[in-house]
């Protein structure tokens, strides 16, 4: 079953698993997301793993749960109390799934508490899980400012940020130019990606600024 | 030598200790739950524990190269308080999960009619997530908790090649060996069994469904124990392969009976588009 509003993002991913897995792991796969809409497809989500394995898919680089999960999630439609709940009792792979989901279900912004919740972590893969599309769209500039912060001091490389271009402001610069001072200072290194952020806009030429 | 800890309770471990783990040989452990330290005082404390097995052990574990599962249970000791009992209710869900690859630590402390119905209870658990079980045994009054021990799981519905049955030691090895399950030493610097009488049960009993761990908790322990456990072995005269079986082969042997153990690579480590791939940069948020 496939659906009509499948955005193209998720069905490349769709496409990219299917040929990824073994053949009965496709057709799990298949099944499951057909029945996505009804039955107890949360089920199919808690086993993913052991259904499509571990690996990671050659093209995205995304493990293959993870996109089985999303998938699952998107055909669902699942609902704020639902992947609360899903979030909630998750384990990391499965949390980490919720997040990446979030930007491709009708949500507002009710569910950034969970984004909120994973920036509280010191888990990188659920970081970089949440500063994705949703995280983009939905915190505000503070929190998103703090969560890019998060990345800097956790080691994700900022290519996992989404919306980076756009929503960079001066305070962020501002922010970052004192972070880099501060390993100056301590004559450690400044992160690569930190100082081509700087670079291309310096702390001392603010852009517009972009208060919500 | 390639290092499989069974038996390791790493969150009451320094991440220092995870990097000594690695160098010395540590590939991968199996963290049980059991308490704090100090007593739990409600449901929520194991849900957090639990999600912290789950969650950021295994994670802080690859850090340094070591692939974290875990065993999952309410514990003996605070079987007894009525306060944490009903998270027995919370466990179903749990065991679900794909990096839970026993029921444990189950068993005995001080042999109450509460311990005897948790420990029912959750080898039925394990019958129905399709789990082995880790059974301690007690240390109080040891002998005589093992014999119960062994009676319990033969009246449960889980068969006994299922069951490790751990911290023995020369007085229990016997019966234990003779009831089928699998047998678990603890090594400790100063308590329970030490490397050198580890090496004179292997002769005695043979390496044969053998496991050594450190336990390491909050006690005074040695997560490199088992280290020391495969240098007494060789320094006894075994070969580098009957140390490779107790240390490695005996303890995936045992967990594979999950159907959940995965040494294979973790994608979400070095491959994931580049996304984790950390920097080097500080992590001291
Ligand atoms: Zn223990």
């Amino acid at each position: 079953m496939d659906s009509p509003t499948l955005p193209q993002a998720l069905a490349a991913l769709r496409a990219e698993l299917v040929e990824a897995v073994p053949h009965e792991a496709a057709e799990w796969l298949e099944a499951t997301l057909g029945w996505a809409a009804d039955a107890d497809w949360e089920s199919s989500f808690a086993v993913a793993t052991r259904r499509v394995g571990r690996g990671a898919l050659p093209v995205s680089g995304m493990p293959a749960a993870d996109a089985a999960r999303v998938l699952l999630l998107h055909a669902a439609d699942a609902d704020l109390a639902t992947v609360t709940r899903l979030y909630q009792q998750g384990d990391a792979a499965e949390r980490r799934a919720v997040l990446q989901a979030l930007s491709y279900l009708h949500l507002g912004p009710e569910a950034v508490p969970l984004v909120e919740d994973a920036l509280r972590t010191n888990d990188t893969r659920l970081i970089v899980a949440a500063v994705g599309d949703y995280a983009a769209a939905h915190l505000d500039q503070h929190q998103w400012r703090h969560a890019v912060l998060k990345c800097v001091f956790t080691g994700v490389p900022l290519t996992a940020v989404s919306g980076l271009a756009t929503r960079t402001d001066a305070e962020l610069l501002r922010m970052l130019g004192d972070y880099a001072a501060e390993r100056e200072a301590a004559g450690r290194p400044v992160p690569e990606d930190v100082g081509e952020v700087l670079a291309a806009q310096p702390p001392h030429q603010p852009q517009h600024p972009q208060e919500p | 030598m390639r290092i499989f800890d069974p038996h390791i309770h790493m969150s009451s471990r320094t991440t220092d200790d995870y990097r000594a783990m690695r160098d010395a040989g540590v590939r991968a452990l199996v963290e049980p739950a059991f308490w704090l330290g100090q007593p739990r005082t409600n449901v929520g404390s194991f849900l957090d524990y639990f999600d912290a097995l789950l969650g950021w052990e295994p994670y802080r574990a690859a850090e340094h190269g070591i692939t974290h599962h875990c065993a999952l249970a309410l514990n003996p000791k605070e079987a007894n308080d009525p306060r944490c009992v009903p998270v027995l209710a919370e466990l179903d869900r749990y065991l679900r999960k794909d990096s839970v690859v026993a029921v444990g630590e189950i068993g005995y402390d001080s042999m109450t009619p509460a311990e005897d119905e948790a420990l029912a209870a959750q080898l039925q658990l394990a019958v129905d997530h399709e789990l082995p079980a880790l059974v301690h045994t007690p240390h109080r009054d040891k002998v005589a908790g093992v014999t119960r021990t062994v009676d319990v799981v033969r009246e449960s519905a889980l068969p006994t090649e299922r069951v490790l049955l751990d911290h023995l030691n020369e007085t229990t090895v016997a019966a234990a060996k003779d009831s089928g399950c699998w047998l678990g030493f603890s090594v400790y610097p100063d308590t329970k069994m030490d490397e050198t009488r580890m090496v004179r049960l292997l002769r005695e009993y043979g390496t044969e469904k053998v496991l050594v761990n450190s336990a390491a908790d909050w006690g005074n322990s040695d997560p490199l124990k088992t280290r020391r456990v495969g240098e007494a072995m060789l320094a006894d005269g075994f070969s580098d392969d009957e140390v490779d079986l107790v240390l490695w082969r005996n303890p995936v042997a045992f967990y594979s009976l999950s159907g959940r153990l995965d040494l294979g690579e973790r994608p979400e480590r070095d491959d994931y588009a580049g996304n984790v791939l950390r920097r080097g940069a500080p992590a001291d948020s």
